[in-house]
């Protein structure tokens, strides 16, 4: 608690104490009057101020000035204990409400806690801790076992394992050892590291995230906006419906149907309108509940980019993928050795060294896959075929290793291979010795990812890519996407967002996901742009409206539940607020609500409103 | 020209209050006020001094609820 806050207490528990006790002394006239005035001072005196500053500067619908006018009034209908009360208990929300919004600033702000407070320098052989803002590009820093990596960089020397759970919510460490990149805000979890730094502190990922993050919730949703702009009418509809309710009854009374007016009675009912008039509880809860969502959201590595995001987020009925970076994992990699005339093994290694001059991706991949290093020695007359493959003297034997059209124009009998991928054929001295697939592999969660997004209530997933239109078709297959849509040229994918825009309706939103790269115009365009595997990507964090730090596809359903979870709330809180204000006015109206019960509900209103919109925040089993 | 300020305010309807009488404040473009965070986001119209227009902010802000700070 702070030092206001305390104050408050104590100020709080000494007008309760006299509220108690006051009531059993035997009081009468003024000397009742005056005794009452001590507590509603102690509790009072601040309202009462600024509701005459209030006045001074024609702020009349300020909430000081109709809780003043409220208790006074009470005060003057010698109700002196409900003045007290309600000032009371309007002292007591107000307090639990600093108190809650305090607690889930920190809470929040806890989360978010990947700020480093120093980065070690060597100088002159002696380590010193100095601002991370002070460290300049290309500047060798230390990170020690269970310190944060203070700024982007590649590590000089060392091998440890990173947490990386502060950034994606993903709690298995990554390996890292010399030359990898590193990205700030990861913990070092055990060896010593030397970084040499590639980027500034303030272009690093960590205050790139941190900037984000602090920013989101300035970008407005409708919601909110709608909770603003209500409230700006509420509360001075309900003080003229509460200066009419003093007014007309009596004179309807007294001149037209000949009843006593029972002005005080009105007055009353009146006063107690005023009491309900407060607009805090609806105005809190709302942005209180976008922030708690925001913060649970980037716990498990998803950042959002404002309340608006997660707004339409949480309308999303159409799920727009990328496929090479998104669904797969933009790798390529030998998924199969078929028809081997000999161990698989050693075809990979003949198929290997025959392409071992080549720098290609297959190559690469086809080197990766053999897994130990290559002894060009045994590799001569190497002959590049274009468009084929390649020949070469391995071992003295003569290894081809290429595509369809380099067996059939070496005269070798082969065999096709009916799965998706690029497939490499190997003759050795003439005679087929088998085939190896090389594909782009699936995510291992993609397919859950999938299944996931049907779960959350996403009608049609879509699937769009440059890839030839077989290996779309079964990955789209494989994976159970509804539509897919492939050779598409960058430009088309734009067309072809815009079409899916265009086709469906007004309530459902698009979100497209993509890796980032070279996505940028269709995440823009798209309603809702969500990039990932962002770690570290200025460009992607740049052009998405969501993104997801690690690239694991199963978050993107993960994101969609959150944000249908913190929305979900935001509406049960403005229906609850509204919908009990308006049954207290109405009780107010006729007589049944007194004060008391007008300013309980109040606070109470408020009270639960704040602690549901805390709900937001856990977000762990969805 | 878009500037952050650190505020300080008790309730979420007062931080609305100040956005409102910061839109209005001449030399303002825009300006967003977020309660969560305590901070304020005002746009500059062009060529306009953001030390001077500020102290007008604060002044209108004060006025709609005088319990308000903005750290300058």
């Amino acid at each position: 608690m702070s030092k206001k806050q305390k104050k408050m207490l104590i100020r709080i528990l000494v007008a309760a104490a006299l509220m108690i006790l006051l009531p059993f002394l035997p009081l009468k006239g003024y000397l009742e009057f005056a005794l009452f005035m001590v507590p509603y001072l102690v509790i009072g005196y601040d309202i009462l101020i600024k509701a005459g500053k209030g006045i001074r500067n024609r702020q009349v619908f300020d909430e000081n000035f109709l809780m003043a006018v409220a208790t006074l009034g009470a005060i003057l209908l010698r109700d002196y204990k409900e003045g007290v009360a309600v000032m009371l208990f309007y002292q007591v929300g107000e307090l639990f409400q600093s108190y809650a919004v305090g607690k889930s600033r920190r809470n929040i702000s806890d989360l978010m806690d990947i700020r480093p407070d120093y980065a070690n320098v060597e100088i002159d052989g002696k380590l010193e801790q100095v601002d991370p803002d002070e460290v300049e590009i290309g500047t060798t820093i230390i990170v020690q076992p269970g310190e944060k990596v203070p700024i982007d960089g590649v590590i000089l020397e060392g091998k440890t394992s990173l947490n990386t759970s502060a950034l994606t919510g993903e709690s298995l460490p990554r390996e890292a050892a010399e030359g990898d990149e590193v990205i700030s805000g990861c913990i070092n979890m055990t060896g010593l590291l030397r970084i040499r730094t590639t980027k500034e502190f303030g272009e690093s990922t960590v205050s790139k995230i941190l900037e984000l993050v602090e920013n989101s919730s300035s970008r407005k949703s409708r919601s909110e906006n709608f909770i603003s702009r209500f409230a700006r009418i509420y509360t001075p509809a309900v003080c003229y419906g509460a200066l009419a309710l003093a007014v007309l009854p009596p004179l309807v009374r007294l001149l037209f149907l000949g009843l006593s007016p029972e002005w005080g009675d009105w007055i009353y009912r009146a006063l107690t309108f005023l009491v309900i008039s407060c607009p805090c509880a609806l105005v809190i809860s709302i942005p209180l509940s976008f922030f708690a969502g925001i913060g649970g959201a980037s716990k498990e590595g998803v950042l959002v980019k404002g309340s608006n995001y997660l707004e339409t987020l949480s309308q999303t009925k159409l799920v727009v993928f990328d496929k090479t970076g998104t669904m797969t994992q933009g790798v390529f990699e030998v998924s199969g050795v078929h028809h081997s005339s000999m161990e698989d093994k050693k075809l990979l290694e003949y198929a290997a060294l025959a392409e071992s001059a080549s720098s290609h991706p297959i190559s690469k991949s086809l080197q990766r896959a053999y897994g130990e290093p290559l002894d060009r020695s045994r590799v001569s007359d190497i002959e590049e075929i274009s468009g084929n493959g390649v020949t070469a003297k391995v071992d003295s034997r003569l290894v081809a290793a290429g595509n369809a059209k380099l067996m059939r124009r070496l005269g070798v009998n082969y065999q096709e291979c009916h799965h998706v991928g690029t497939v490499v054929h190997i003759a050795i001295d003439g005679a087929y010795a088998g085939h190896i697939l090389i594909s782009d592999v699936i995510k291992p969660h993609a397919k859950q990812a999938i299944a996931n997004l049907k779960k959350s209530g996403v009608t049609r997933t879509i699937m769009l890519t440059g890839d030839m239109k077989k290996v779309a078709d079964q990955v789209a297959a494989e994976l159970g996407i509804d539509e897919v849509h492939s050779e598409l040229l960058p430009a088309d994918k734009v067309a072809k967002v815009e079409e899916l825009l265009a086709g469906k309706g007004p309530k459902e939103k698009l979100a497209f996901v993509g890796d980032g790269i070279n996505d940028a115009p269709v995440l823009s365009r798209a309603d809702i742009g969500i990039a990932m595997g962002a770690m570290g990507s200025d460009a992607a964090i740049e052009a998405a409206d969501i993104v997801l730090m690690d690239d694991d596809p199963l978050k993107i359903a993960k994101a969609i539940r959150i944000s249908r979870k913190c929305l979900r709330i935001v509406y049960e809180n403005i229906y609850f607020a509204i919908g009990v204000k308006l049954f207290c006015l109405a009780l107010g109206a006729l007589g049944i609500a007194n004060m008391w019960m007008a300013i309980f509900a109040d606070v109470g209103v408020m009270v639960i409103a704040v602690l549901n919109a805390i709900r937001a925040l856990f977000v762990k089993n969805l | 020209m878009k500037k952050t300020y650190k505020i300080d305010v008790d309730c979420a309807n007062c931080a609305n209050k100040m956005e409102d009488a910061a839109k209005k404040t001449t030399g303002v473009k825009d300006a967003t006020v977020n309660f969560m965070t305590l901070k304020m986001i005002v746009e500059f119209e062009d060529g306009q001094d953001p030390k001077t227009v500020m102290q007008e902010v604060r002044k209108n802000c004060k006025k709609v609820e005088d319990d308000c700070e903005i750290f300058l």
